[in-house]
Order: C-alpha cells, then sequence, then structure tokens
C-alpha cells in the first residue's frame, strides 16, 4: 500500500529531495561559486525526470486514496512543464551572469515550484491542487523579486504576491463551499455529488470562486492586471520561466478541476469559461496595441494565448481537452524561442525592451530575424506556421460543441492580434534606420531561437511530431 | 509522371530554399546569379506546367493528375486539377518569368526579393492545385507572408500603411472562412474537396439568435467564404486595400497582384460558393449582382478621377473583376466560362499594364499622369504597346478583354437584364478613363523639359511584353483555346448546380409552387 503509494509520487519526491539536498550541500560547500553547476544540475535533473516520466508506460494509477492522479494528462503535463523549464533555466545564465545576479537559490527554487506544478497536474482533491499551487506560487513571489535592489523587480514580486495571495483566498473560499456542500474534498466525491441536474446554489458558488482562483493563475482576463507588470518588473529569465512552465501548469489544473470534480455539470462551468476566453482573446489582442515594451507585449500576449487555450476547454468534451494540449505545448514552445530572443536585445550592454530597437534588425542579423518573423506569424496564427494548427484545434474544438460564437469571436480577435505580431515583423523588416542592438554572442540563446522557429516551420511537414495521438490520449484519460 | 503538380508547385520553393542557403556576397556577379537562377526556376516552372497542360484530357470533367497522402489533423495532402483550375495553374507559371524579368533592375536586397517572389508562386500554384481544404487555406493564406514583405519591403512611400493594411484586411476575410471550414470538416466529417463537392450542406432554415437564416448552414458558410474572397476579389465594397497596395506595392508586386493574386477570389467562388452551397448561392446571387453592377459602374466613375497611373489601373481591375463575379453567379455556360476567360485575359492585361506603368516609372520615377504628356515622340514603341493594351483593356474586338466581357454580359442578360444594362454601361466607361489615360500619358506635344530625354524601352522590355501581346491577341481571335479547356468542366459545373438548386433550392421552389 504505502509503496505503491510512493511509486507513483517518485518523480515528485525525488525532485524535492533533490531541492532540499542541493540547498543545504551548496550552502555549506561554497554558495554563490557553485551558481552556474547547480543550474546545469538542476535543468540536468529535470531532463532526467522529464525523460523518466516521459517514457513510463505504467498503467493509470491514483494513490494515497485518490488523492493524487497519475495519468497520461498528468505524464503529458509534466513533461511539458519539466523540459521547458529545464531549457528556459539554461536560457538566463548569461544574463544572469553579467548582472551579477548568478545566486545558487534561484534554480533551486524553480525546482520547488515545479515540484507544485507537477503536484498541481496530479491533484485528485482540493487539498492536493491547494497544496501544489501554493508550493509553486510561494516560489515563483520569491523569484520574481529576485533583484533584490531593483526596485522594479521588488514591486513585481510584491504586487505578485498580493494579488496572489488574494487569489488563493479566493480559491480556498470557494473550495471550502465545494466542501461543505459536497461533503468531500476529493474530486471522485465531488463529482459523485454533483451527479444530477441542479447543482446546489452552494455548490455552484464555490465552482465559481474556484475558477475565478484558477483564472488568475493562467492569468485569463479580468483576473490579467498583475501580468503585465510582473512580466515587466521580473529580470527577463524570470519573466521567460514565467510565460512557460507555470502556464502549463495551471492550464492543466483547470482542466483537471472541471473535467475531474465537475464533469458531471459541464453546463454550469462551460458558460463561465467560454466568457473568460472571449474577455481573454479580446483584451490581450487590444490591449498589446498600444506596448512599447517587449515584455509587456508577451504579457498581454500570453493573455490573448490563454484565452484562445481557454476556447478548447469551454468546449467541455476530451477533444477540446486535445486541442488544449496541443495548443499550450505549441505556445510554450513558440515563447520560449521568443523569450531566447529577448534575452539577447542588448544596447551598449544593458538590456533593452522597447520595440522600437528592432527598426531594420534583419540587416544586422538576417538568420535570428527570420526566426523571430517566424515565431510572430506562428503566433498571429498564420499558416503554414504550426500556431496555425493550434488555433485551428480550438476551433474545431468550440465549433464541435456547438460553440460556434466564440470560435467567430476567437478569429476576430486573431485579427487584431495579428496587427501587434506583423508590427514587430515590420520594424524587422522595413522599419527606420536606428541604432543597432548589440550583436550578443550568446550562442546557446541563438540555438534555443533558431530551433524553435525551426520546430514551428517543420512541424507543419512532420505532422507536429506525432503530438497528436499523445495528447489524445492525455485527452481521454482526463475526460472520461 | 504521378507526382507532376506537386513538382510544378514546389520547384520555386525548392530554388528558393537553394537561394537562401548558397547565394553570397553582393557583389554584381553574385546578383546576376540570382537573377539567371530565379529566372530558370521560374521557366522550368513554365515547362512542367505545359507538360499538365498538354496532358490533360479536357473532356474528362473529374480531377486529373491527383495525388493523395495521408497527413495528420484528418487532412491529407491532396492535389489535383480539373478544367477550371488548370488554366489558372499555366496563368501563375506563365507570368511569373515575365515578373522576374521586369525585376531585372531591382538592386535592394535583391536575394530576399526574389526568395520572396518564387515562394510566392509556389503559393499561388498551391491554391489552384490543392484538393483539400485545409492544405487549400494553408497556401492561400501563406501567400500573405510574402506578399505583406514585399509591399513592405520593396514599396513606395506609404508602403507601411498599404502592406498593414493589406494584411488585415485579406487576414480579416480569410478567417471567417477558415471558421466556415471548421464547420464543413465538423458536418462532412472529411476535408477532401472531391468529397465535399458531392456533399449536401444542410439548407434548412435556421434560427440563430431570433434571426431566421433562410438557406441555414449553407447561408452561413457560403458568407463566410464571400467574406473572403470577395476581398481578395476584390469587390465593391471591400476593395479600398487594393488601390493602396498596388500603388505601394513595386512593379512586380503589383503585376503579380493584378494578375494571380485576385484570381484567387474567383477561383475560390468556382471552387466553393458555387458547387458547395448551390442553395444559398441562388439565394444571394442578387446581391452579388448588384455589388458587381455597383463595382463596375462607380470604379470606372472612380478611376476617372484619378491622377495616380497605378491607382487609375487598380481601379479599372476592380470593375473589370466586377464582371467575373456577375458572370460566376450567373450560373450559366456563358456567364462562368466568360468569367474564367476574363480571368485570364485580365491576367495578361492588366499584368501588363502595369509593366506599361513600371517602364515609364523606371525612367522617371513618378507614376503622376501630370508628369508626363506626348511620349509618343520619344517613345513609338511604347506608344504602341501601351496603345495595345489599352485597347484590350476597353475590350476591342479581336483581342482576349472583349471575349470576356461579352460572354459575362450575354451570361448575366439571360437572368438580370438591369443588371446586365448597367453592367454594358462600364464598357462605355472603361473605354472613357483607359482612352483619357493614353491621351494624357502618350499622345499631345512633348513640351515637358524632364521628358526631353527619356528613352524608349530596350530589347528587354520588348521582350517581356512579346509573350502577352501574343497571348492577348491569339485569344482575341480564337478564344476556343480556352474555351475548349475549361468548357466541359464548367458544364458539369452548371448542370450539377441547377440540379441542386431544382432540388433542394428556396427561391425556385417557391417559385414552382407559386405558379402551380
Amino acid at each position: 500500500m504505502i509503496a505503491s503509494d510512493f511509486s507513483t509520487v517518485l518523480p515528485e519526491v525525488l525532485l524535492s529531495l533533490y531541492a532540499m539536498l542541493a540547498l543545504v550541500i551548496f550552502v555549506y560547500t561554497g554558495k554563490d561559486k557553485h551558481a552556474v553547476f547547480s543550474m546545469w544540475l538542476t535543468s540536468g535533473v529535470f531532463l532526467l525526470l522529464a525523460a523518466i516520466i516521459g517514457l513510463s508506460n505504467a498503467p493509470d494509477s491514483t494513490s494515497f486514496n485518490g488523492m493524487f492522479v497519475d495519468d497520461s494528462f498528468a505524464r503529458f503535463s509534466k513533461v511539458v512543464i519539466l523540459l521547458s523549464a529545464a531549457i528556459v533555466l539554461v536560457m538566463g545564465q548569461d544574463y544572469a551572469a553579467k548582472r551579477d545576479m548568478l545566486k545558487f537559490e534561484y534554480p533551486l527554487l524553480v525546482a520547488l515550484s515545479v515540484v507544485g506544478m507537477m503536484v498541481m497536474v496530479s491533484s485528485g482533491s482540493l487539498l492536493t491542487l491547494y497544496m501544489g499551487l501554493e508550493l509553486q506560487s510561494l516560489a515563483l513571489y520569491v523569484i520574481a523579486a529576485f533583484r533584490r535592489d531593483s526596485a522594479k523587480s521588488t514591486e513585481a514580486g510584491l504586487k505578485y504576491f498580493v494579488l496572489g495571495a488574494l487569489s488563493s483566498g479566493l480559491l480556498l473560499y470557494g473550495a471550502s463551499l465545494v466542501y461543505g456542500f459536497a461533503g468531500t474534498v476529493e474530486f471522485a466525491g465531488i463529482m459523485q455529488a454533483t451527479q444530477g441536474d441542479n447543482l446546489s446554489i452552494g455548490l455552484l458558488l464555490g465552482l465559481v470562486f474556484v475558477i475565478s482562483g484558477m483564472a488568475f493563475k493562467v492569468s485569463a482576463a479580468p483576473f490579467h492586471m498583475w501580468t503585465p507588470d510582473v512580466y515587466e518588473g521580473a529580470p527577463t529569465p524570470v519573466t521567460a520561466f514565467f510565460a512557460t512552465a507555470p502556464k502549463m501548469a495551471a492550464m492543466g489544473l483547470f482542466a483537471r478541476v472541471v473535467h475531474d470534480a465537475f464533469g458531471g455539470v459541464i453546463g454550469d462551468w462551460q458558460q463561465v469559461v467560454a466568457v473568460l476566453s472571449v474577455i481573454s482573446m479580446f483584451l490581450g489582442a487590444v490591449a498589446a496595441i498600444g506596448q512599447r515594451d517587449i515584455k509587456r507585449l508577451m504579457a498581454y500576449s500570453s493573455i490573448a494565448h490563454m484565452g484562445f487555450a481557454l476556447m478548447g476547454l469551454a468546449s467541455g468534451t476530451a477533444f477540446g481537452v486535445q486541442a488544449m494540449l496541443i495548443y499550450m505545448a505549441i505556445y510554450v514552445t513558440m515563447n520560449i524561442g521568443m523569450f531566447a530572443f529577448i534575452l539577447t536585445m542588448e544596447r551598449e550592454g544593458r538590456p533593452v525592451s522597447d520595440i522600437a530597437s528592432l527598426h531594420m534588425y534583419s540587416k544586422q542579423e538576417p538568420l535570428k530575424a527570420l526566426c523571430v518573423a517566424a515565431l510572430m506569424f506562428s503566433m498571429a496564427g498564420v499558416p503554414p506556421l504550426v500556431g496555425f494548427f493550434g488555433k485551428f484545434y480550438v476551433l474545431r474544438a468550440a465549433y464541435e460543441a456547438n460553440m460556434a460564437w466564440l470560435a467567430v469571436a476567437g478569429v476576430l480577435a486573431s485579427v487584431i492580434g495579428a496587427f501587434y505580431y506583423i508590427r514587430i515583423v515590420y520594424f524587422m523588416y522595413f522599419g527606420e534606420v536606428c541604432e543597432p542592438l548589440d550583436a550578443n554572442p550568446a550562442r546557446r540563446l541563438h540555438i534555443i531561437l533558431v530551433v524553435s522557429a525551426a520546430l514551428m516551420i517543420a512541424g507543419t511537414f512532420f505532422s507536429l511530431f506525432g503530438i497528436e495521438s499523445l495528447a489524445q490520449t492525455a485527452a481521454d484519460s482526463l475526460a472520461n | 509522371m504521378s507526382n507532376l503538380l506537386s513538382l510544378v508547385t514546389f520547384i520555386p520553393l525548392f530554388a528558393a530554399v537553394i537561394l537562401a542557403l548558397l547565394a553570397r556576397g553582393d557583389n554584381e556577379d553574385s546578383k546576376r546569379n540570382v537573377k539567371y537562377l530565379a529566372l530558370a526556376a521560374t521557366v522550368f516552372t513554365f515547362v512542367a506546367s505545359l507538360m499538365v497542360l498538354f496532358g490533360f484530357n479536357s473532356s474528362d470533367t473529374g480531377f486529373q493528375f491527383v495525388e493523395e497522402h495521408s497527413w495528420f489533423l484528418g487532412m491529407q495532402y491532396k492535389m489535383g486539377v480539373d478544367g477550371i483550375s488548370v488554366l489558372f495553374v499555366m496563368l501563375t507559371t506563365f507570368t511569373m518569368p515575365l515578373v522576374i524579368a521586369a525585376s531585372w533592375n531591382v538592386s535592394h536586397r535583391l536575394k530576399e526579393y526574389m526568395i520572396a517572389f518564387l515562394v510566392l508562386e509556389t503559393l499561388m500554384i498551391g491554391v489552384f492545385c490543392a484538393l483539400d481544404l485545409v492544405l487549400f487555406y494553408m497556401f492561400f493564406e501563406a501567400g500573405l507572408i510574402p506578399m505583406f514583405l514585399i509591399i513592405g519591403i520593396w514599396g513606395g512611400k506609404a508602403r507601411i500603411y498599404a502592406s498593414f493594411k493589406f494584411f488585415l484586411y485579406t487576414f480579416l476575410g480569410s478567417v471567417l472562412m477558415l471558421v466556415a471550414m471548421v464547420a464543413m470538416f465538423a458536418d462532412a466529417g472529411t476535408t477532401d474537396i472531391v468529397v465535399l463537392l458531392t456533399h449536401n450542406f444542410g439548407s434548412e432554415t435556421l434560427d440563430v439568435f431570433g434571426f431566421q437564416i433562410l438557406g441555414g448552414a449553407q447561408t452561413l458558410m457560403w458568407i463566410a467564404f464571400f467574406a473572403s474572397f470577395a476581398v481578395k476579389m476584390p469587390m465593391w465594397p471591400v476593395h479600398t486595400w487594393l488601390p493602396d497596395a498596388h500603388v505601394q506595392a513595386p512593379t512586380a508586386g503589383s503585376v503579380v497582384l493584378a494578375a494571380i493574386l485576385l484570381k484567387m477570389g474567383g477561383y475560390g467562388f468556382l471552387r466553393f460558393s458555387l458547387p458547395m452551397f448551390p442553395v444559398a448561392s441562388d439565394l444571394l446571387a442578387p446581391l452579388v449582382f448588384w455589388l458587381s453592377a455597383i463595382a463596375i459602374v462607380y470604379t470606372s466613375l472612380v478611376a476617372l478621377a484619378q491622377q495616380d497611373m497605378k491607382k487609375l489601373i487598380a481601379y479599372s481591375s476592380v470593375a473589370h473583376m466586377g464582371y467575373v463575379t456577375m458572370g460566376i453567379f450567373a450560373a450559366n455556360q456563358q456567364g462562368v466560362d466568360g468569367a474564367i476567360f476574363q480571368m485570364i485575359s485580365h491576367g495578361f492585361i492588366s499584368g501588363a499594364l502595369f509593366l506599361c506603368v513600371g517602364v515609364i516609372y523606371d525612367r522617371m520615377h513618378t507614376r503622376d499622369i501630370d508628369a508626363y504628356g506626348g511620349l509618343v515622340n520619344r517613345m513609338p514603341s511604347y506608344a504602341l504597346i501601351f496603345l495595345f493594351f489599352t485597347m484590350a483593356n476597353v475590350g476591342l474586338p479581336g483581342t482576349s478583354g472583349f471575349v470576356g466581357e461579352f460572354l459575362t454580359l450575354m451570361g448575366i442578360f439571360q437572368v438580370n437584364t438591369w443588371v446586365a444594362l448597367f453592367a454594358a454601361s462600364g464598357v462605355i466607361l472603361s473605354a472613357a478613363y483607359a482612352l483619357w489615360l493614353y491621351r494624357r500619358v502618350v499622345l499631345g506635344d512633348l513640351i515637358k523639359e524632364s521628358l526631353k530625354s527619356i528613352t524608349d524601352m530596350g530589347r528587354r522590355e520588348k521582350m517581356i511584353f512579346a509573350p502577352l501581346v501574343v497571348m492577348t491577341l491569339l485569344l482575341g481571335v480564337y478564344p476556343a483555346l480556352v474555351l475548349d479547356i475549361i468548357g466541359p468542366s464548367v458544364a458539369a459545373l452548371v448542370e450539377t448546380y441547377h440540379s441542386n438548386v431544382a432540388a433542394h433550392g428556396i427561391v425556385s421552389t417557391a417559385a414552382s409552387t407559386a405558379s402551380q
């Protein structure tokens, strides 16, 4: 009994043990001297765990009396989380080294937040959910304020903490209502309690609060206010992390709760999620137009992308979950590439984030400009780039769930959003002449950028690298 | 050869990849190599497409040269041509070598320029060959990227405005089509165009938010497709991106835009709207007729007022495309034949007219009509060629322009006399603006100082026009060359259309009920 419980949570246990052991060992053996080593080691551990989880073909199982679920859905999400965290972690090294930010704690905090994310997507009860969420969030609050001497970074951390605490409160309150009315915190029990036509008002209220809390974590409008400030204020490597793994985890958690716990009352949450989706898509598209700072722009872009992912979820079908997973995997890949590029944007050794600094970038760095252009068109959803297929999937999911209005709203928002993506292409290819950016020699970032853009092009010719069937298995394990 | 169409489609892309990887350096030699490679690739594509044309059996109304491979997302890589699409492929492969040759003097970022045009050629051919909904959409939509860059990088002063307007306008149109495609996929369970052509989409009246939609799902899908193709065509009142794009685009970009990209709209109507949504087409044909009539009269009048040569020709393009939409939805043999013929012939004529503007723009760097006058004194051969294409644009009998206009007018006359009357007045208006343009630019005394030293066309320029002159004349005196190829497919299309309308149609059913 106990042994089998632990074998299910083995990756999480290993990662926690690693983080705590490494913390102690590094403290006693030279602290920040090992910062780079700690970064590579953590990244290696992530990759190792991703391989273990990805290659295991253990049957779907639950442990700790259903509190922890290990199914294809959890595994798919965990692999995306671990891989993106591993790549994003090593991306920031040069940036951190230049700005005296190489601290050995940083990778370990990331590791702890990743443990939280893994628990989130595996949660089988409201308690596990909350535990995972808080572990993730606490680590993220700290790394948002990682540049203690920078007012902006501290502000970002504090803002994130205050608003994050509020959302956690909302979620916890919702969870307590659900517990009170369903009589259980376990998803399977809630599922049984919510069978039937009319959901009791208390459960409905609880559901809405829980959804609000989760919408905050995925930064869906109207719970998005923290996103632009935190993206802008946090050091760029941290922003890159925020934009990738936590989004996948929060989305996975969202899907987990609405399908595993409230899968019997799809009609009750479908409209809520659809409205979140529409508002996010339009807000992300419209508000990004006025942004001059590329990190803020990416923040609004991610809000819009979350809107599209939520469109898949709003359909309430297994196909919708599959579409959401594919969308998120594509989104994470694009964002890794884009942030690898943003990390190289420097002028006279100082980071710049003004998009006007990209004027005529294609003259200076043709290959990198081409890659960024490919990523931009992919984010805008222009075929034949892979971003288009992400949109195509969610549109299909929404349409097949009789939500054609949502699909139409989505494509209209994507046209508005296309404006700011192609504006970056315009800056790079036919803008005015301006002071060029430094020729940043960071090789690793270039490779990541090129690989990410190449995936966006090659994915079309290689059938999305087979991710379709993986996501389908994952979605089927969740929404049955 | 079973994969001839893929070969034709992807030769230019292959050449573009070679250029991107191998072309180095910025000296004269490497620039010459880039130009010759691009020219060779487009000529080779043309030769390969000739094999398609000669191997094409025009009495077979089905798809030929079909190739099929399964892909992901429930879609497949499926290519093929029928009588309707094969000539558009030919038009594309025929025009591209001329476009490359017309760009011989480009020196600003030459390598990227050629890559953009080669990629664009692949995408344009792909649009006409694709037999899968998603594949079609991919080619259709991806063409925006190179064209956006062509207008933006090599365009005129207001290129940024024009490129954004072009991109967002056409993107907005086509995303609605995407939703309709998703709906078709959901309804028919396949994205195979050949299957979809035989699928009956629901036409029962639907209730959408309290509105009774006659023709039901078909009408909604028809409108979504219409949003895309009407913008691409472009039809009045969504034509406003075209004059901007034309004026700002480099000469070669204008030629491609006028000769080929606009035809995608008409091709889309023929491939999707008419055969797949017959009930809705029948229902909404009067709308198209009147929009076309307005386009013909209104944009002709607007053309009269233009000071910019390219803008004038752009508006004349909109007017000529009015004949096409009118002919397509007349849905009889003459109308559809005429529409296709008009598109092919407009490809030659408008392409040539933009090249004519390019010739003097290269010399004087202005497109302002007032800056010219009396060119005939120093440029006799230019005056001759410009006159020839002006007459073809007007629709003088003996040129291909006449056949297209005559057939479409004949087609529409059988369906709606009033529209035919208005449309016919466009023939007179087009003579007015075209001849007036010619008089102001070419005729009269050469009094402007700046024009005193202008030179006549060189050998390269004459050689570019030669094939266009030949084709315009040939199709003008012997239209059967085109009509024999498209005839059987069009006949089959028209017949299926009318039998479907008779079986499910709302207008005809109502009319027959009333008559009983």
